[in-house]
């Protein structure tokens, strides 16, 4: 294992768990096994540190310590906020409103429904990667029940005008879902002032562990439970509480809260350091997103290299101890290119040739001028070696 | 998810580059799928005297344009016609099952290669 010798650069798919993360965890672990639901007195200790850890996680989404739900990540949440939001309302209608860049635990959901007779429109978003909000008011229908669109995108870290949409739509009886997995903790998050229903949140994208994320649902939303049994979180989602994971996730919550304004700084500042060290090294490429570092997460940035391939680049950089994802979806196993990159009208050709970077907590000025240093020679040797590029 | 077989021949590609005077050329795949191939070949008393390869593409497609290319050098063209892209994959000790299709071409682009020598000549199977 070289793993301290690596350079992390792919932190929207998992973010190493903070050591102050690991040691909150630890005794919940090991000797504070009890079960929460239990009424002696190390049961009593579980159900206190996670009532501790809900109002740690309500007090910074401006959410009422009731209106937060434990899951096992991002992807549960978003399950059971569309098919519990679609079943609880199916008698007032069947139609969902989605766009066409979300993460896929979104996009398989809804087409899970529409296969049990829901409809669902599909918004388009611009070339930045961003929908418009009267678009989202125009796919409006009487029978619409719920709107579901995410806060930031996950490939090129667009970020989605909920606030507005949420004006727009407040009228109209629809519940308002928002996956705001890749935002928490990263930019300003605060149900109020987004004006959702549900949102979606996890918390390995934040330092936490793996396994464990929320779902808020607001005071008087109906949705139906996805999991039934025991009578845990207030009867709606059954389970013994993953404690470790819920004193993790509520610790990686305290510490962005810390944080997050100043290293969104100093992330914006080491992405804008990186594009303008790739811009004057290589040519023929270009940023997939929105220009305007304000609409993009902070540490992402996602390009496109004319000539080449997304996964030879991941696999050069790999071989100079730099760890990044692709913008293709190749290495996941689909060998389609990337569906956001597509929505934004970038051709398949160049949907191949991207890459994502995600920078985090642990990355310097070093890493990035690094990364610039053995990326130009990457793409330097793929062109070379690549039948349709000839500049 | 790669054998050290891929990854050998994607860090150290042998053949790689254009023969300027070729005999034979083929091309498969398109950039849309993500995946192209360019194959060019010298041809010497019925043999693959040389032949080189250009890719575009994952590793997968990097490593069998790369192991194709070894496989041909010096063999006749009937045998070299004989080379499958499954015989690629078994030389490289397996690929993943989703590259199976896209990213293995290599054998299909050297037979093209062939093809188009052989329809210069004005016969065989061009």
């Amino acid at each position: 294992m070289q793993l301290e010798h690596m350079i992390y650069m792919d932190h929207a798919a998992t973010t190493p768990t903070d050591e102050r993360v690991a040691d909150a965890m630890e005794p919940w672990v090991r000797e504070q096994y009890g079960n929460p639901s239990t009424l002696y007195t190390i049961g009593g200790h579980a159900a206190r540190a996670i009532e501790e850890a809900r109002a740690t996680i309500a007090d910074f989404l401006g959410a009422h310590p009731e209106e937060i739900f434990f899951t096992s990540g991002g992807t549960e949440s978003d399950n059971w906020a569309l098919k519990g939001a679609a079943d609880a309302h199916r008698k007032r209608g069947r139609h969902l409103i989605t766009t066409t860049i979300e993460h896929h635990a979104v996009i398989d959901t809804m087409e899970f429904l529409e296969k049990r007779d829901y409809e669902v429109t599909r918004v388009p978003v611009d070339s930045r990667g961003i929908v418009d909000p009267e678009d989202i008011r125009k796919a409006l229908r009487e029978d619409t029940i719920l709107v579901s669109v995410m806060h930031a995108n996950n490939e090129v870290g667009s970020i989605q005008p909920i606030a507005e949409i949420s004006e727009l739509i407040k009228d109209s009886g629809a519940l308002f879902h928002t996956d705001a997995v890749q935002s928490v903790g990263k930019i300003p998050v605060d149900v109020d002032q987004l004006g959702v229903n549900l949102l979606s949140l996890s918390g390995h994208k934040i330092y936490g562990p793996k396994g464990v994320g929320a779902l808020f649902i607001r005071k008087r939303t109906r949705i139906t439970p996805l999991l039934h049994g025991g009578g845990q979180e207030r009867r709606r989602r059954a389970g013994t509480q993953n404690v470790p994971g819920i004193i993790g996730v509520a610790k990686a919550i305290e510490l962005a809260a810390e944080t997050r304004d100043g290293e969104a700084e100093r992330e914006r500042a080491l992405v804008a350091r990186m594009w303008m060290g790739l811009q004057e090294r290589i040519p023929d490429m270009a940023l997939n997103g929105p220009e305007d570092p304000s609409l993009r997460l902070p540490g992402m940035i996602n390009f496109r290299v004319e000539g080449i391939e997304g996964e030879a680049m991941i696999l050069c950089l790999d071989m100079n101890r730099v760890g990044v994802s692709s913008g293709s979806a190749c290495t996941t196993g689909s060998l389609d290119p990337s569906h956001v990159l597509l929505a934004m009208g970038i051709p398949a050709e160049l949907a191949h040739g991207s890459l994502r970077i995600s920078l985090g907590r642990d990355n310097t000025e070093t890493d990035v001028d690094y990364f610039v240093d053995v990326f130009a020679p990457v793409v330097k040797r793929l062109r070379d070696m690549s039948p349709v590029y000839d500049k | 998810m790669y054998t050290e077989k891929v990854m050998d021949h994607f860090r150290n590609p042998r053949n790689m580059g254009v023969i300027e005077d070729a005999d034979g050329v083929g091309e498969v795949g398109n950039p849309t799928c993500g995946d192209m191939m360019r194959i060019t070949i010298k041809v010497k008393d019925d043999r693959v005297d040389d032949v080189k390869f250009q890719t575009l593409g994952c590793g997968a497609a990097v490593a069998t344009s790369s192991i194709v290319t070894e496989m041909a050098k010096g063999k006749t063209l009937d045998e070299a016609m004989d080379i499958t892209n499954k015989s690629v994959a078994e030389e490289l000790g397996g690929l993943p099952a989703n590259k199976m299709h896209c990213s293995n071409l290599a054998a299909d682009g050297l037979q093209e290669a062939i093809k188009d020598y052989r329809s210069k000549q004005g016969g065989g199977e061009g």
